[in-house]
């Protein structure tokens, strides 16, 4: 099945100059539960959501340890984050090898950026289909950045990704200037409140499906245990949730549409390719699933 | 009948292999190049013993920063060959690197790090190479070398300015690496030590003593070591930057000379 005519290879373009296999790659980041990142002056802090599969099952792990001074959160394909979290831990640990001092957050961004990028140029490769939310600390003072699967990575003051995470990314760009000068407790609280955002109205934020990770002078990556989680949810508790429904009902909508080419131009109907039709490749018949 | 040889007299079986109850041992064979293999004079062959040679260089620690010094003679053997080889150098605004021994090595090294520094520079996140880094670095690269019995023939003094707090350090050949507030290497580590030793345990030194009590090290090296040379480089590291003097002279003077006799 093909959603348009130009999306069979990575190395495809369309030609209003896209790519539709790095642009559904870029959906399966949307697929994953939402995690918020955020710093203040000294502290940059990671919320995650963590989902459970089955009523049985755990909740899956959002946030992962690199080294001592830098963590991730995850959004989309757990297996592609556990390949580049693999990556960059032996970059820190090769680093500290050779040069005694952490790997600066900025240089191991770079790394990982150049890496995502070579598989979204070679039509024997696939992107890779998870976003990540970096909190570091180093010389510069502390760190959030994002990357895509596109290979387009930023150095965010506060970031969010996953399911419905423009309800949270609505809620950081309002209170954006508190952020700088705030304590670590409200900056958690900030945190909260923006991936509390991001929730039908029926759930709540609760020490099972919430991973907290602080990173900081001084303060090696900590990600918070069930007890400090609590105290942390005791911040926001009780609090009038806002927006709630309306507003993620109204972002769900451009998130869950698939890229199309030109959509809104019926008049040009889409050029066909100088193929025929027998010749055209049938590989992107799967899915990425999850 | 020609192609099938020489019916007659047919030659042996097993020709061109191994003698009967040996390996096979074709030449080039990776096994041929286990260190089993070698002699002592082929692992020379490489560059196990060092050509133009460089003699001591100097560290000390004042209280903002640290002083580096080094003649400028390249050594052939005992012959004053080459009467121009610095060996301090400027690895960025934080570090200050000197060398003694191999001269070539030294040079071979330094390209390395002027690379390094390049990279680093077209980054350009405005972090620069700290001392300790380097010192750590080194002792990596020094002790694989050694490793591969290939040693890089050399002695770096590395001096900097590491967060804010002066360091120096020494790392030798063999990738063996320590830190200290007074630091020579070569002869000097036996005719400069105490004299720089004894300014530090007294305490308190300050840029233009540790200067001078270098400056006076360089002399009395040159005037006792057969390898050490008039000229010298002197550089100093501080939070303000890195500073290398132009080459200084020593005004030396050997009235003295004919009241020395030998037994």
């Amino acid at each position: 099945m093909f959603r348009n005519q130009y999306d069979s290879d990575v190395t495809v373009w369309s030609p209003q100059g896209r790519l539709h296999q790095v642009e559904y790659a870029m959906e399966a980041v949307k697929l994953g539960s939402a995690t918020v990142g955020l710093k203040n002056k000294e502290f940059a802090v990671l919320i995650a959501l963590k989902r459970a599969v089955s009523e049985l099952s755990a909740y899956q792990k959002k946030i992962i340890p690199i080294d001592e001074h830098l963590g991730i959160s995850i959004s989309g394909l757990t297996a592609d984050a556990r390949m580049l979290s693999r990556f960059m831990r032996t970059e820190c640990l090769n680093h500290k090898y050779a040069h005694d001092a952490p790997m600066p957050v900025g240089r191991l961004i770079g790394l990982v950026g150049n890496k995502m990028q070579i598989c979204t140029q070679r039509y024997d490769k696939r992107p890779l289909g998870v976003g990540l939310l970096v909190a570091g600390y180093d010389d510069q003072g502390p760190h959030i950045y994002q990357t895509c699967p596109s290979a387009n990575f930023f150095d965010c003051r506060a970031m969010a990704i996953g399911a419905r995470s423009q309800s949270a990314r609505t809620y950081l760009e309002k209170h954006l200037t508190e952020f700088a000068d705030c304590e670590l407790q409200d900056l958690v609280a900030h945190g909260l409140r923006a991936l509390r955002d991001t929730l039908p109205n029926e759930v709540d934020l609760n020490n099972k499906n919430v991973s907290i990770a602080i990173v900081g002078p001084k303060t090696p990556l900590k990600i918070c245990e069930e007890a400090e989680l609590s105290r942390f949810l005791a911040l926001v508790e009780g609090e009038e949730r806002r927006g709630g429904a309306s507003l993620a009902v109204g972002d769900i909508l451009p998130d869950d549409q698939p890229p199309r080419d030109r959509p809104d131009r019926p008049d040009r109907p889409e050029p066909i390719p100088a193929l025929k039709e027998g010749f055209r490749l049938k590989i992107s018949d799967y899915k990425i699933s999850m | 009948m020609a192609f099938m040889g020489d019916i007659m007299n047919p030659a042996p079986l097993w020709q061109n292999g191994p003698s009967p109850g040996a390996f096979y041992n074709f030449p080039g064979n990776s096994s041929t190049f286990g260190p089993g293999n070698h002699s002592a004079q082929e692992f020379r062959a490489h560059s196990a013993n060092p050509i133009t040679t460089t003699t001591t260089v100097i560290g000390l620690k004042f209280d903002k920063g640290i002083v580096i010094a080094a003649d400028t003679l390249g050594s052939y053997g005992s012959l004053a060959r080459f009467r121009d080889c610095p060996r301090v150098m400027k690895v960025n605004d934080l570090i200050l690197l000197g060398s003694g021994g191999d001269y070539a090595d030294f040079q071979y090294l330094k390209d390395i790090i002027e690379q390094k520094i390049i990279d680093e520079k077209c980054v350009g996140d405005g972090l620069l190479l700290k001392p300790r880094s380097l010192y750590c670095w080194l002792t990596r690269v020094l002790y694989n070398k050694r490793s591969k019995m290939d040693p890089l023939w050399n002695n770096y003094i590395v001096a900097g300015i590491q967060d804010g707090e002066p360091f120096l350090g020494a790392v030798d050949k063999l990738g063996t690496a320590y830190e200290d507030a007074a630091i020579a290497t070569g002869l000097g580590a036996y005719m400069a030590t105490p004299l720089l030793r004894e300014a530090v345990d007294k305490g308190n030194l300050d840029e233009e003593t540790a200067k001078a009590l270098v400056r006076k090290c360089m002399e009395v090296l040159f005037y006792r070591d057969a390898r050490a040379f008039q000229r010298y480089q002197l550089g100093v590291v501080t939070a303000e930057g890195v500073v290398i003097d132009d080459v200084a002279e020593i005004k030396h003077d050997w009235t003295l000379a004919h009241m020395i006799h030998m037994k």
